[in-house]
């Protein structure tokens, strides 16, 4: 029997199931009411249908994932103690390559045999793929009819059959928040072994304090000693995502946000606020091609027309300004709650001393806010530093070690992509040196995002 | 128990002046034409149920409302004769002589020396620090605070007690050297320890600065104020010595409202 037939009849099976046992419950609760007492009855009738529901499908569900898993090895198993599988090689590489073909024909993936032994293991395999087929969907529907059968006997009036539903949502939806922590930790274990790799044949010292970035002299033989010094990589990180950015975003960010808490009236607030929400949403890509088609070039033309020296097509500049920009959302909405969260008594006691509004604003709302305002700003940095596209289009591969934000300069964002893209193998320096760097850069996010968290929340706290 | 009336002070100098005051939030009217006159020498106390306009015709006299987008005010106000909702008028300067404590204490987040130090630097009162730093004492002395804070004058006006936040408060509104002081309800976050302190700070502060206040204890008024003002549904009732409203009272409502039957 195929998967989606199978899948099909436990989809009917469990709405008979549910179903059913909802109208036993809603039958047997209308009798149990007759008796007056107001503990006769527990659930609602649906809840009982969900109980009964759920154990005609979950073990069923839970059975024949086991059995995608187990099956295929006793169908290997059947068909190797067939008499055509005697005449096959010792040799176990060879051996395998035969009867995955036979596997892939029997199962339709492939419409001919390369290898004439795969074809008379076919039929075997054929047999073996729809005996077993048979027995799992027998077993699953046993299990269903078994399940369901169970739960449908424990329908009665009083049971808790809600209590039950609820604590299985709930452990489903723990389950799915796991998910994504256990998928977290699976990545940053795989970003240290990989490291640990990288490291066993690159001094961290090296990597971590070096000047020169050169990965393909490494390729080129010349040795890991002086191709992997990743400090260019850091410092234009820096400078484009913390500093760039950081004096086009934190300035704009805060203006709007005083603009929009202080100054704005509602319906001029009520169009703002979504507009500049918007501005976060717009793919990074959008921004990566209008710094580098738009802003880059005129940057370098301006640079050439006052006559400074070593100004490049693709800038620090031109990534820093754009990444700002798109930061500025970001920087204004954090400063926004902040300053909305300060008590209007704040600003009334400093307006009913004869301050003005801009000296309340300067003189006690900011001071106020500033601890949510600092928290922000680090999870801005942390994204900024993070932000991958912007920079690869626009900031370009030259690792330089430069003060001159019209110079190209790279990032580590950008130098992972680099080495992460085109062909490759997977065990030189070369491509683990991208791991490394991820490392780094997951490290300072994770550190930067939990100092902003303390302190949103130490800020938080102070007003209660 | 009713305390001792104060003794009111006689022929006093009229300080604020309001004529036919009505205040309108969007469509809704709050205050229908009051008319009061608040004295020097004299404290001014607001009583009435809740809701009646008692804070919403207090902050009229500072202009306060004016933060307020939906509130408008007619009629005319004056303080020493001049019309304070003339365009002329400077509201900076109003609330700098029109000074406001409020029912919860606000000190800003700053240290106990910068809260007093706020008014005497934009108005620009103190000619260096020297000049500031005796302006904090006097007004730290003024608002009966002093001595439980002169030795740490750098810690945060946060981290002391209501009571204490409430006359560093009063002594920020000192600072500026106001001529009218309006409290608003400056007691109901407090306990009876700090509430008597207040009283008797504003028993000190009599004569210097004209004082309003506002506050929903009616024994609270009898001890700390010689003019009483009743408010009822946005119309002052009533207004007089206050010996006379509390033992005497000429208006059906007012009794009513002392004697406890509503509010
Ligand atoms: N900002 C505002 N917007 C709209 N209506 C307001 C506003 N402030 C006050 N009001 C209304 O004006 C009326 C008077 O309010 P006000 O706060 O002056 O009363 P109050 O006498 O001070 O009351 P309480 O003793 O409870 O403080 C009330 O009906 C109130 O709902
Ligand atoms: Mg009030």
């Amino acid at each position: 029997m195929t998967g989606p037939a199978i899948f099909l009849l436990l989809a009917g099976l469990g709405a008979i199931a549910w179903v059913s046992a909802r109208a036993r419950a809603l039958r047997l609760q209308t009798v149990a009411r007759t008796s007056g007492r107001r503990d006769a009855v527990h659930s609602l009738p649906g809840y009982h249908g969900w109980y009964v529901a759920l154990w005609t499908l979950i073990p069923a569900a839970i059975f024949l994932a086991i059995w995608a898993n187990v099956s295929p090895g006793l169908i290997t198993q059947t068909v190797l103690s067939d008499p055509a599988a005697q005449s096959l090689p010792a040799d176990a590489f060879s051996r395998s390559a035969i009867l995955g073909e036979a596997r892939n024909i029997a199962s339709g993936a492939q419409a001919a045999a390369f290898n004439p032994a795969a074809q008379a293991l076919v039929e075997p395999y054929r047999s073996a793929i729809s005996e077993y087929g048979v027995i799992g969907a027998v077993l699953a529907l046993v299990l269903a009819f078994a399940g369901g059968a169970y739960a449908f006997t424990r329908v009665r009036p009083d049971f808790r059959a809600r209590t039950r539903v609820e604590r299985l949502v709930m452990a489903s939806l723990l389950i799915a928040s796991l998910l994504a922590i256990v998928t977290t930790l699976g990545i940053v274990v795989s970003l240290l072994w990989e490291s640990i790799r990288f490291f066993s044949m690159v001094n961290p010292v090296d990597f971590l304090f070096g000047t020169k970035w050169s990965p393909q002299s490494a390729a080129l033989g010349y040795g890991n000693k002086d191709a992997f010094g990743a400090v260019p990589l850091f410092w234009g990180t820096i400078f484009i995502g913390a500093i760039i950015a950081m004096v086009v975003a934190i300035p704009l960010g805060l203006m709007s946000a005083i603009y929009l808490t202080q100054y704005a009236r509602p319906q001029v607030r009520k169009w703002m606020k979504p507009i500049l929400e918007v501005l976060a949403g717009v793919p990074t890509v959008v921004y990566g091609y209008f710094a580098a088609l738009t802003i880059a070039p005129a940057l370098r033309d301006f640079a050439v027309s006052v006559g400074i020296h070593g100004a490049s097509s693709e800038s620090a500049l031109a990534a820093g300004l754009v990444m700002g920009v798109m930061i500025i959302p970001f920087v204004s909405s954090m400063a926004d709650d902040s300053i909305a969260a300060v008590p209007q008594s704040m600003r009334d006691g400093s307006l009913a001393m004869g301050a003005t509004t801009s000296e309340t604003i300067r003189k006690v709302l900011i001071p106020a806010a500033l601890p949510g305002v600092v928290g922000g700003v680090l999870l801005a940095v942390s994204r900024a530093i993070g932000e991958t596209m912007i920079v690869v289009m626009a900031a370009g591969l030259a690792a330089n070690l430069t003060l001159n934000p019209f110079s190209s300069v790279t990032t580590v964002t950008t130098q992972i992509v680099q080495l992460l893209t085109g062909d490759q193998e997977f065990d030189s320096a070369k491509t683990l040196a991208a791991f490394a760097l991820g490392l780094v850069l997951f490290i300072v996010t994770l550190l930067l995002n939990i100092v902003a968290l303390r302190v949103v929340k130490k800020y938080r706290e102070a007003y209660e | 128990m009713m305390h001792e009336p104060q003794t009111l002070a006689p022929a006093t100098e009229t300080k604020m002046t309001a004529r036919d005051v009505k205040v309108f939030y969007g469509d809704k009217q709050a205050i229908k034409g009051v008319s009061i006159d608040v004295d020097m020498d004299n404290v001014t106390a607001f009583i009435g149920p809740s809701g009646c306009g008692k804070s919403t015709f207090l902050r009229t006299l500072n202009r306060m409302n004016d933060t307020v987008a939906s509130a408008r005010v007619e009629g005319a106000i004056t303080l020493d004769g001049e019309d304070i909702y003339a365009p002329s008028m400077d509201v900076v300067q109003l609330r700098a002589r029109v000074g406001m404590v409020f029912q919860k204490p606000n000190p800003f987040p700053k240290s106990i020396y910068e809260n007093i130090a706020y008014g005497p630097r934009i108005h620009g009162l103190a000619a260096g620090k020297a000049d500031l730093d005796v302006i904090v004492e006097k007004s730290l002395r003024r608002a009966g605070l002093w001595d439980e804070v002169k030795d740490r004058l750098h810690d945060s006006g946060t981290a002391l007690s209501g009571g204490q936040q409430q006359r560093l408060c009063i002594g920020r509104a000192i600072a500026v050297e106001p001529e009218v002081i309006l409290m608003d309800e400056p007691c109901s976050a407090l306990d009876p320890i700090a509430t008597a302190k207040i009283e008797e700070l504003i028993h000190e502060l009599r004569g210097r600065y004209a004082i309003v206040i506002v506050t929903h204890n009616m024994q609270q008024a009898a001890r700390v104020s010689q003019r009483t003002a009743f408010f009822h549904l946005g119309e002052l009732v009533e207004y007089g010595v206050t010996s006379d409203i509390f033992t005497n009272p000429r208006q059906e409502r007012t009794k009513d409202y002392i004697t406890g039957r509503y509010g």
